[in-house]
C-alpha cells in the first residue's frame, strides 16, 4: 500500500498523504471508500462504517464534521431492502454526530462486476480556532493514549467473513469519535491524533516514528485487548497490534494524561481509555515492552498479515 | 483483562526465576528449535535478548512453507479451470511462474481456507484442489476430509499432498555429521499427534536430548533450562514439557486417520534435499483424491537462487543475517528464499524481531 502511495506522489502534487486535509479558513476535507466484506457484520454494516470512517478522518484533524456526500456503486441484483438498511444505519450515525448528508451519486454495474456494494464518501468539517494537531509537536516524554480495546473490528470481520465460527459475541468497535475528540481537545495537551484503522496500532506508531524520528515504547501489560481477540489472533498467528480498528483514536499528549483519560472515560466510546506508552528520546524504532521485560520491535508491515498453516 | 490459563505460562516472575537458573549454570550450549511456531514465539517474546550469550538458539526445518519445493507452487499454477484452496501462508510463496496471489490477480480461482473441510464444501460447487502443505499436525485433518469426501461420494475434490514428517528430517540433519546441535526444543503441536516416542532415536543413537515444549515464554525457557541440565548431567532423554497437550503415545485417533489415507515415501525438502521416508502420499485406495495423479502433475523439483542460503539456515549451520541476501534483496516484501516468505520462517522472524 505504501508503495502505491509513492507512485501517486510522483503523479499528483500532494501536500501530504493524510486522510483529511486542511484547506483555507480552517476547513477540513476528506474522501474515503469502503469495500468491506461481509456488508453486514457484527456491530455494523458498510453504511455505518462509511459514515463513521469519514467522521473519524475529519475528527483526527480536530475538525467538527459538518457535511457529507455519499456515493454508491451497486452490483446489479443487490437487494433493495439491504440498500435501505445500509442507508438507514448511515443516517443514524450522521444524526448522532450532527453531520448532514447533502448528496452523492449512485451507479449500477453489471452482475459479476462488483461485490454487492461499494461506498465512497466525501466529508467536510470545520476546525475550531486554536486547534493545531501535527506530528511536528511530538517530543520525547509525550504519552500515548487509546480509548479502548484493540483489534475488535478486524477480528469481528475476519470471523464473520471466513466463518470459522469462533463462538464469540465480539462486535466491531465501529463508532464515530468526533464528540470524544472534541472533549479531549477541550482538556488541552493533545498534540496529535490518528485512528488506527488498516494496519492497526503498530502501523500508526511506525508512521509517527518515521515522521518524528523519535522512538516509541508501548507496554504489553497496559494494552487493552479482549481475551477473545487475543485468543483468535493467537489461533490465526496474527498480531492484534496490526489488526484494524474502526472506533479507536490514538492520541499523543503532553505529560501526564490523567485528566484527558478521566474525561475520555465519561464518553460512551471512551470507557476503556488508558495510557499505553510514551515517546522516547534516544531510541530508534517502535518497541513493545513484553510482560517478561524484553523489548520486541514492532516493524512496519507492508502487506496484510496472512493466517498461518499450523 | 481477565486472566486465562495462558497467563501462568507468561508469568514474568516465573520466567525470571528460570532465566536466573539458566544464567547460574553458565554453560555454553547450542540448541535448535525445530518448529517455526517456536521461532516466532522466541522472537515475539524477545527471549533471545533475555538469554545469556552462551545459549545459542538455532532455527530448524519446522516451517511448512519453507521446506515445500517451489515446484509445488508451479504445479498449482499449471492447473486450469479448477478452484484452488490453500492455507493463507502459501499465497505469497514465489514459484517460477509467480505467486498464487499474482495468479489470483490474473484470474486463477484461489481461495484461502482455514480448514480443509471448507475446501471440501467448495468442491460441491466447483472442482477444487486443496494444497496439502504441513506436517503431522495438519495431515490428520486432511485425512479426515478425504475420508469424508469418499463417504459422501464427492468426486470434485482432490489434495495435492506435500505433507512432511518431522522426525526423519531431524534424523537427516544429524546424520549429515555437520551439525553441532546439543539439544532440541521439539515441536509441541506435531508431538500432540505423534507423541514423544518417535524421538527416542535422539538419545539412543546420537546421545542428544530433546524437550517437547509449549509456545509460551515459561514453556520455552524451562525447555532450555532442562536441556542444559541434561547436558551437564550427561543424561540425554526425551522429555514432555508440554504436558497440557502431549502424551507419550500421541493422539491414536489422529494417527490412525493419517495411516488410513496416507503412506510414507521419500520426500524432497526445499533447502535440505531428498530425505528418506519423510513425506506422505495418498494410498492407492484414495488415488481418485490425489491431485498429482488426477492432473498428472510433475514430480517435485527445486529451483532456488544459488545465493540463497535457506538450506544452511534450515540445517542450523548459519543464522539468517549471515546470508548475503538477507535484508538486502530478500525481505518479507520481496522474499527470495522460503525462510523469508512464511511468517514462521526463521529469516522472517529475524527480520521482524531481532
Amino acid at each position: 500500500m505504501h508503495q502505491l502511495l509513492d507512485e501517486f506522489k510522483k503523479v499528483f502534487d500532494l501536500p501530504g498523504l493524510e486522510d483529511a486535509h486542511e484547506i483555507e479558513d480552517r476547513i477540513a476535507l476528506t474522501a474515503d471508500s469502503f469495500v468491506v466484506k461481509p456488508i453486514f457484520f457484527p456491530g455494523g454494516d458498510i453504511g455505518r462504517l462509511a459514515v463513521t470512517g469519514t467522521i473519524n478522518d475529519l475528527a483526527m484533524k480536530g475538525a467538527i464534521p459538518r457535511y457529507l456526500m455519499i456515493t454508491y456503486i451497486i452490483e446489479e441484483g443487490f437487494p433493495i431492502d439491504d440498500l435501505v438498511k445500509i442507508s438507514e444505519s448511515a443516517q443514524k450515525i450522521a444524526d448522532e454526530v450532527g453531520i448532514k448528508i447533502v448528496g452523492g451519486d449512485t451507479k449500477v454495474v453489471e452482475k459479476g462486476k462488483g461485490d454487492g456494494i461499494y461506498i465512497t464518501t466525501f466529508g467536510v468539517g470545520i476546525i475550531p480556532d486554536g486547534i493545531s494537531l501535527s506530528t511536528d509537536r511530538i517530543e520525547p516524554g509525550d504519552r500515548i493514549v487509546i480509548n479502548g480495546p484493540i483489534g475488535d473490528h478486524g477480528v469481528a470481520i475476519i470471523n464473520a467473513r471466513e466463518g470459522f465460527g469462533l463462538a464469540t459475541d465480539l462486535k466491531s468497535d465501529c463508532a464515530p469519535l468526533s464528540q470524544l475528540v472534541q472533549e479531549m481537545l477541550k482538556v488541552g495537551g493533545v498534540k496529535f491524533m490518528r485512528d488506527p484503522t488498516r494496519g492497526g496500532v503498530a502501523t500508526i506508531l511506525n508512521e509517527v516514528y518515521q515522521e518524528t524520528g523519535y522512538g516509541i515504547i508501548i507496554v504489553e501489560e497496559e494494552l487493552p485487548i479482549r481475551p477473545e481477540v487475543r485468543g483468535a489472533c493467537e489461533l490465526l498467528g496474527i498480531d492484534p497490534l496490526y489488526v484494524a480498528n474502526e472506533g479507536k483514536v490514538i492520541a499523543f499528549t503532553k505529560g501526564d494524561p490523567g485528566d484527558i483519560i478521566r474525561v475520555m472515560r465519561q464518553n460512551r466510546y471512551g470507557g476503556g481509555s488508558c495510557c499505553i506508552g510514551r515517546v522516547e528520546e534516544d531510541l530508534d524504532g517502535v518497541y513493545l515492552k513484553t510482560r517478561i521485560g524484553s523489548l520486541r520491535p514492532l516493524i512496519m508491515l507492508s502487506a496484510d498479515p496472512l493466517p498461518r498453516i499450523c | 483483562m481477565s486472566s486465562t490459563i495462558i497467563d501462568r505460562f507468561r508469568d514474568p516472575r516465573l520466567a525470571q526465576r528460570i532465566l536466573d537458573r539458566i544464567k547460574g549454570y553458565g554453560v555454553e550450549i547450542k540448541l535448535m528449535e525445530v518448529c517455526g511456531t517456536h521461532t516466532m514465539a522466541i522472537g515475539r517474546f524477545g527471549l533471545r535478548k533475555l538469554l545469556p550469550p552462551e545459549i545459542d538458539l538455532l532455527s530448524g526445518p519446522g516451517c511448512p512453507v519453507c521446506v515445500t519445493p517451489t515446484s509445488v507452487i508451479d504445479s498449482v499454477l499449471s492447473l486450469k479451470g479448477v478452484r484452488v484452496a490453500t492455507f493463507g501462508d502459501l499465497l505469497r510463496v514465489p514459484g517460477r511462474g509467480g505467486t498464487l496471489e499474482m495468479a489470483r490477480g490474473r484470474g486463477l480461482d484461489v481461495r484461502v481456507v482455514y480448514s480443509p473441510f471448507d475446501a471440501l464444501k467448495m468442491a460441491r460447487e466447483k472442482e477444487t484442489v486443496f494444497i496439502g502443505v504441513g506436517f503431522e499436525t495438519t495431515a490428520p485433518g486432511v485425512a479426515a476430509t478425504i475420508i469424508t469426501a469418499r463417504e459422501e461420494g464427492i468426486k470434485n475434490f482432490s489434495v495435492l499432498s506435500a505433507f512432511k514428517l518431522i522426525p526423519p528430517a531431524i534424523d537427516a540433519l544429524l546424520a549429515s555429521g555437520k551439525s553441532r546441535i546439543e539439544g532440541f526444543i521439539l515441536p509441541g503441536h506435531v508431538s500432540t499427534i505423534i507423541g514423544s516416542r518417535p524421538y527416542q532415536f535422539l538419545p539412543e543413537r546420537y546421545r542428544i536430548g530433546g524437550v517437547i515444549a509449549g509456545f509460551e515464554p515459561v514453556d520455552i525457557l524451562e525447555a532450555i533450562r532442562d536441556l542444559i541440565d541434561q547436558k551437564m548431567s550427561n543424561r540425554p532423554r526425551i522429555k514432555i514439557g508440554y504436558r497440557r497437550s502431549v502424551r507419550p503415545e500421541g493422539n491414536e485417533r489422529a494417527k490412525e486417520l493419517m495411516n488410513r489415507v496416507f503412506t510414507v515415501e521419500d520426500s524432497l525438502w526445499r533447502g535440505l534435499g531428498w530425505i528418506k521416508r519423510s513425506g506422505l502420499t495418498l494410498r492407492d485406495e484414495y488415488a481418485q483424491f490425489d491431485a498429482s495423479r488426477r492432473y498428472q502433475l510433475l514430480p517435485p523439483s527445486i529451483d532456488d537462487d544459488p545465493n540463497c542460503r535457506c538450506g544452511d539456515v534450515l540445517r542450523g549451520l548459519i543464522k539468517p543475517p549471515s546470508c548475503p541476501l538477507f535484508g538486502r534483496s530478500c525481505t518479507p516484501d520481496h522474499p527470495i528464499g522460503p525462510c523469508m516468505v512464511s511468517s514462521e520462517g526463521s529469516c522472517a522472524a529475524y527480520y521482524h524481531y531481532e
